[in-house]
């Protein structure tokens, strides 16, 4: 049996239900354990003070914010190529999770960047792409809702998904070469930093909460993303059963 | 594709305001914003370049709708569609008649306009380069935008919310240019960026639009 | 030589006609007949490429067909020769001397398109097939606003295409007076559950 089975409509309800339960407790779990741990349970650091717990937040909310758009992106690869329309869905219940993950990025960072820049907000190119992120969003999902036909919108937005990643990365670029900024590179996904090797390494202490965060924020994306996925099933399907009524 | 190009051209001249209105649009924004920021001459000149920019985009942003709509409305884009003509060199076409009708008569009016916001004088080379680099792509980018939202009966409005957001690299190298001009700084790098956009949009984009417009046709 | 085979098509993701096969020889017409809504626009469309089939095969000599619907896509700020010209520069060729003369055009033919009636602005569109010179013609509702006079008009100009070994399928309700056989689209209705469906998934 091919993988592509399990994106039958109907399959695909059947197998995410126990799986959605599942990664509901797993990511509650985990999300609980590394905030409380992160929060309690951790020492302040020596220069930003308790400030910098807000970490456990900000980080797994951006990197989720990003690979948001990246798997929306994939399934609409996969929706253009191999026209499962699970796919096509997966994507539009991925884009609003997407852009809150990208809002809780913004304002945790703006919380932040309080005390320890003395601003809310600054351009500078991290936050600006971020800004601009929450633009794409934006268009996507308005996009979705403003076309009638199922399958033309899933297109329309499939394109403008693909379009709209090209020229993300090129402001991404954009932004760095018009402004240097304040934030800090990346610090905990860097090899050298895990590794320890650098003197800017994220200590362990602040690292395992980070990481079961981080993992806590990624299931509770994939929950959040099954559980929208088949509320669009299901819509689609009312839709379906509707049109059936009215001509019958 | 050159027959598409002359008759939307003429189209534009006929319809009365085609080449106008684009540069009359330009030209208030232009003339308003010192109304909001206050006359002090050292300031206007330090934002001159961006202003330049941003009232160039609105401009270019004002006409969109138009690109497709008509056609689509009047039965021509099926009839293009079942044409010899490729579709892609339609789309091509579509954008370069709009970046005449808009970009060009902009480029060509901005450096006049440069006293007016105090503008330094090493930039006046830098805007008019720069304008000329990035307007068609603003034009490309925004036909592309024209063919996502040309079956909808409200479009206007969501395609400012689609296309604003992939203007941004152009307008950053745009302005980023004509700033490094008026510092007496290299602003090669930022005219290379910029022409990168254009042609690479102007090489793929027309795939997209036509694609968006078969979608949107069928 | 028109070959379609199983054609199966549908209108806004649902199926409305399924499998249908016809061929259409060089010089012939086909009409097609059929209560309203049963897809013969849809079926058109199709042949004529505008939208993709669901299934099935459709077969004429490439670069030869052409559409022509209600919608002429004309330009009202042109005039009739510069929205003739237009499309014959489109498909590379010139513009017939007799084209204007045979649609009845000729005293109109600097009028601009936006101050002609209903039936002219329809001439005007027929006149369009003349000027690009495709064999194969998907025509749908030709003769609507015409008035008796330019239909036989137009009925003249379609006999002269077909009897140069021209092709043309045809939706209307009228009686164009051609020698062409009828083709009724009622039996090949789709049940709306088809297979091919954009709902078939979920249901």
């Amino acid at each position: 049996m091919s993988i592509w089975e399990y994106a039958n409509p109907k399959k695909f309800m059947g197998w995410t239900g126990p799986v959605l339960t599942w990664t509901f407790i797993l990511g509650g779990v985990s999300l609980a354990v590394g905030l409380v741990w992160g929060f309690f349970f951790t020492p302040d650091d020596f220069r930003q003070g308790s400030t910098v717990k807000i970490i456990y937040l900000h980080v797994p909310a951006a990197l989720m914010a990003i690979n948001a758009w990246i798997m929306m992106l994939v399934a609409s690869l996969i929706w253009v190529v191999r026209r499962h329309h699970v796919s096509a869905l997966a994507a539009r219940a991925a884009a609003p999770v997407g852009m809150t993950m990208t809002l809780i990025a913004l304002f945790t960072g703006a919380i932040w960047g309080q005390p320890m820049w003395g601003t809310y907000w600054a351009w500078d190119p991290r936050l600006t792409s971020f800004l601009i992120l929450f633009l794409f969003y934006l268009g996507y999902i308005a996009l979705w809702e403003a076309i009638e036909d199922p399958d033309t919108a899933a297109d329309l937005t499939a394109v403008l998904c693909m379009v709209g990643s090209v020229f993300a990365i090129l402001s991404r670029y954009a932004v760095l070469f018009w402004s240097q900024g304040l934030h800090q590179g990346a610090s905990v996904m860097r090899a050298g930093a895990v590794a320890g090797d650098t003197q800017e390494r994220v200590s362990n202490v602040f690292a395992v909460p980070l990481f079961i965060s981080i993992a806590g924020f990624v299931l509770l994306f994939v929950a959040l993303v099954l559980l929208r996925t088949r509320t669009e099933i299901r819509a689609r399907r009312m839709r379906a059963l509707e049109a059936r009524m009215r001509r019958a | 594709m050159i027959a598409l190009l002359l008759r939307d051209l003429r189209l534009a001249v006929r319809a009365g305001g085609g080449f106008g209105l684009g540069l009359a649009f330009f030209l208030i924004v232009v003339v308003l914003v010192p109304f909001g920021v206050g006359p002090d001459t050292a300031l206007l000149s330090a934002i001159a370049p961006g202003i330049f920019w941003v009232a160039s985009l609105l401009a270019a942003l004002l006409s969109l709708d138009r690109i497709f709509a008509l056609d689509f409305e009047d039965g021509s884009l099926t009839l293009l569609a079942t044409s010899p003509l490729p579709f892609e060199g339609a789309a091509l076409m579509k954008a370069l008649a709009h970046w005449i009708t808009t970009g060009l008569p902009l480029t060509v009016a901005a450096p006049a306009l440069g006293f007016l916001l105090n503008l330094a004088p090493e930039a006046y080379v830098y805007l008019l380069l720069s304008l000329l680099l990035g307007t068609p792509a603003l034009s490309m980018i925004g036909t592309f935008g024209a063919g996502l939202t040309v079956g909808l009966r409200r479009g206007g409005l969501l395609l400012s919310l689609l296309v604003l957001p992939l203007y941004v690299p152009t307008l950053i190298f745009g302005a980023e240019a004509v700033r490094r001009g008026a510092d007496g700084l290299d602003p090669t790098g930022a005219l290379m960026l910029l022409a990168g956009i254009t042609v690479g949009g102007f090489a793929l984009l027309p795939f997209a639009t036509a694609a968006v417009l078969r979608i949107n046709l069928r | 030589m028109l070959q379609v085979r199983n054609l199966s098509c549908a209108r806004g993701g649902v199926p409305v006609l399924n499998a249908v096969s016809f061929d259409v020889a060089a010089g012939q017409a086909l009409i097609l007949r059929g209560p309203n809504g049963v897809g013969k626009t849809t079926l058109l469309r199709t042949l004529a490429g505008v939208q993709p089939a669901l299934d099935g095969t459709v077969d004429f000599p490439e670069e030869q067909g052409a559409y022509a619907s209600h919608a002429d896509g004309i330009k009202a700020a042109l005039s009739v020769t510069e929205n003739l010209v237009f499309w014959a520069e489109v498909y590379g060729g010139d513009l017939p001397d007799d084209i204007l003369e045979k649609f009845d055009l000729t005293d109109l033919r600097d009028r601009p398109g936006g101050t002609l009636s209903a039936g002219q602005k329809r001439r005007l569109g027929l006149a369009r097939l003349g000027v690009i010179g495709r064999k194969v013609l998907f025509l749908d509702e030709p003769t609507v606003s015409l008035d008796r006079f330019s239909v036989k008009l137009f009925a003249d100009w379609l006999r002269g295409h077909l009897a140069a070994g021209g092709i043309a399928v045809i939706a209307t309700h009228i009686d164009l007076g051609l020698d062409a056989p009828e083709l009724d689209l009622t039996p090949y209705r789709a049940a709306p559950d088809a297979h091919g469906g954009s709902d078939e998934a979920f249901l």
